[in-house]
């Protein structure tokens, strides 16, 4: 039986807002290639969970993380590490679409711009790769010099997600990515994880029972700041080991 | 018994008043303005803003030093006060509120000094201050014109233009920064392509807040300016502004003296009504977001 491969080993992660502590002795393995949804109620700690593997709570006053989050087997806690080399690996997808101030083509371009040293020709060709991969070059190749910010909702989340496909990361974590999106963009943005699975490691924070047992195929549910039962999803939303998780993913609170 | 409909009308009237008076004293003053200036107009016609001889006394009155003296002393202060506004408004922004609050402060009372403290402090310590740092390295020179008229419109400048940057500022989406950031860029490369982008036209309307106080400020450069009306054609020359001209001539001024001094306030309120115009939208659209 082929071993299953770990990109993200979380363990004993404790998260503090200041003085509140958020997250509880997290553990949390995230397999290479795989959809893992994170769900619970509001508050539970998913998000900031999510917001650990790319560091990006660092910008905010007062928040810390305490424990190990390995990434391919080295903590990204560590000091030492190269956060603008972290956060190309590592891409994040908001949950309000936030295109840059730009064209569509200098969104895309932006990050590969950041982060290699390529031609105008290789810049171009990368672009159009990404915006091919996140399912949006036919609807916007006659409009790459017009501004990100004035596409579709729907639209502007997957120029999000194209410009972090661009910086060639890794791993995506989506905070919640469709909750601000209409229920055809939605399923585009569903239909497209699905085949972005192949290429990265993707973490889902979701609200969305539904959208959690559709594209998963890892669930972990948060409880109060700790992770209550990670499985399989089919297993997680069928039969639950614990009450907990029985009770949030029939309805019964959340 | 109260009477609503009397007390109401009544209360809708005082308004009104208010409303009328502001304005019918703008009027009035353009029109005044536009009378008194014609004499001028017909003496002195295009020569008042394309010649640089004024000499009152020989009825010369070419105030184009005037206008350019303005132009190079305003633009040099921007020059100097903007990068430093952007800069204190990132600051407060960013920093903890124990040290933000005080500097917030600090530069909120900068606008409050009066502009003739900032022109006494140009004459007393900032003039002599030039003039004896220049000697050293071997340059005569007076203290006094563009450069200590400039650094002190960018000092009064700069508290005006850090506050409405810093309001500015502050109402980016925490996601659009924490997007950049996401993305692998620097604070630096966030603040600069995407932030500052992204509030482009309320950048400009504070930068354009600056202008127009600099445009109009009389007091503090009338000390430091050198009072010479000569187009001013290196660093270190004397010069004038319009502003500082009207004030200073006026005591003794009539007939086309008093009427081209009129003319040139003509100009400087045209100048300001055209940067108000063009302020407005650009700072108001951040409150219809």
């Amino acid at each position: 039986m082929q071993k299953k491969k770990n990109k993200i080993e979380t363990k004993r992660l404790n998260f503090f807002y200041g003085d509140h502590q958020a997250l509880f002795d997290n553990d949390l393995s995230i397999e290479a290639n795989k959809i893992t949804a994170v769900i619970g109620p509001s508050g539970c700690g998913k998000s900031t969970h999510l917001r650990v593997y790319n560091r990006i709570f660092e910008l905010h006053r007062g928040q810390r993380a305490e424990g190990e989050v390995f990434i391919d087997g080295k903590d990204i806690l560590d000091p030492g590490i190269d956060l603008l080399d972290l956060r190309r690996r590592v891409g994040m997808i908001f949950q309000k679409p936030t295109p840059f101030p730009m064209s569509v083509f200098d969104n895309v371009a932006y990050p590969i711009r950041l982060h290699f040293k390529a031609s105008q020709k290789e810049i171009a060709e990368r672009v159009e790769n990404a915006l091919r991969g996140a399912a949006l070059w036919d609807e916007v190749k006659d409009k790459l010099r017009e501004s990100g910010q004035a596409l579709s909702g729907g639209q502007q989340q997957r120029l999000c997600i194209a410009r972090a496909i661009a910086a060639e990361p890794e791993i995506l974590l989506m905070d919640e990515p469709t909750s601000a999106i209409d229920p055809v963009g939605t399923l585009k943005i569903e239909e497209l994880m699905d085949r972005l699975r192949e290429r990265f490691t993707i973490v889902i924070v979701t609200h969305n029972m539904q959208q959690a047992s559709r594209i998963s195929d890892t669930t972990a549910f948060f409880y109060k700041g700790s992770i209550v039962e990670v499985g399989p999803t089919k297993l997680i939303f069928t039969n639950p080991r614990n009450k907990l998780t029985e009770d949030y993913v029939s309805g019964r609170f959340g | 018994m109260r009477r609503i409909l009397d007390t109401d009308t009544a209360f809708r009237w005082f308004c009104k008043a208010g409303a009328i008076v502001g304005l019918a004293v703008a009027i009035a003053l353009v029109a005044v303005i536009l009378k008194e200036s014609m004499l001028a107009l017909r003496t002195a016609g295009f020569s008042l803003v394309f010649s640089a001889e004024w000499n009152p006394a020989d009825g010369s009155f070419g105030a184009a030093g005037a206008l350019a003296g303005t132009a190079a002393t305003t633009l040099l202060a921007l020059l100097m006060a903007v990068p430093l506004a952007f800069a204190a408004a990132l600051f407060v922004n960013a920093a903890p509120p124990n040290v933000a609050v005080p500097v917030a402060h600090a530069l909120d009372l900068l606008a409050a000094i009066p502009s003739v403290i900032y022109g006494m402090w140009g004459l007393f310590v900032l003039c002599p201050l030039l003039q004896s740092v220049l000697s050293r390295f071997g340059i005569e020179y007076t203290g006094f014109g563009l450069v200590p008229s400039s650094l002190v419109l960018a000092l009064m400048v700069l508290p005006y233009v850090s506050a409405v940057m810093r309001d500015v500022l502050a109402q980016t989406p925490v996601a659009l920064v924490e997007s950049a950031m996401g993305v692998g860029c620097t604070r630096w490369e966030a603040t600069w392509d995407v932030v500052a982008r992204s509030r482009k036209a309320g950048l400009l309307g504070a930068i354009m807040i600056g202008l127009g106080r600099a445009l109009g400020e009389t007091m503090a450069v009338l000390f430091v300016c050198g009072g010479v009306s000569a187009i001013p054609t290196g660093l270190l020359d004397g010069c004038t502004t319009i502003a500082a001209t009207l004030a200073n001539d006026f005591a003794e001024a009539d007939g086309v003296h008093k009427s081209a001094l009129f003319a040139l306030g003509g100009i400087l309120l045209a100048f300001e009504f055209a940067i108000q115009a063009t302020t407005i939208p650009l700072i108001g659209r951040r409150s219809r977001k």
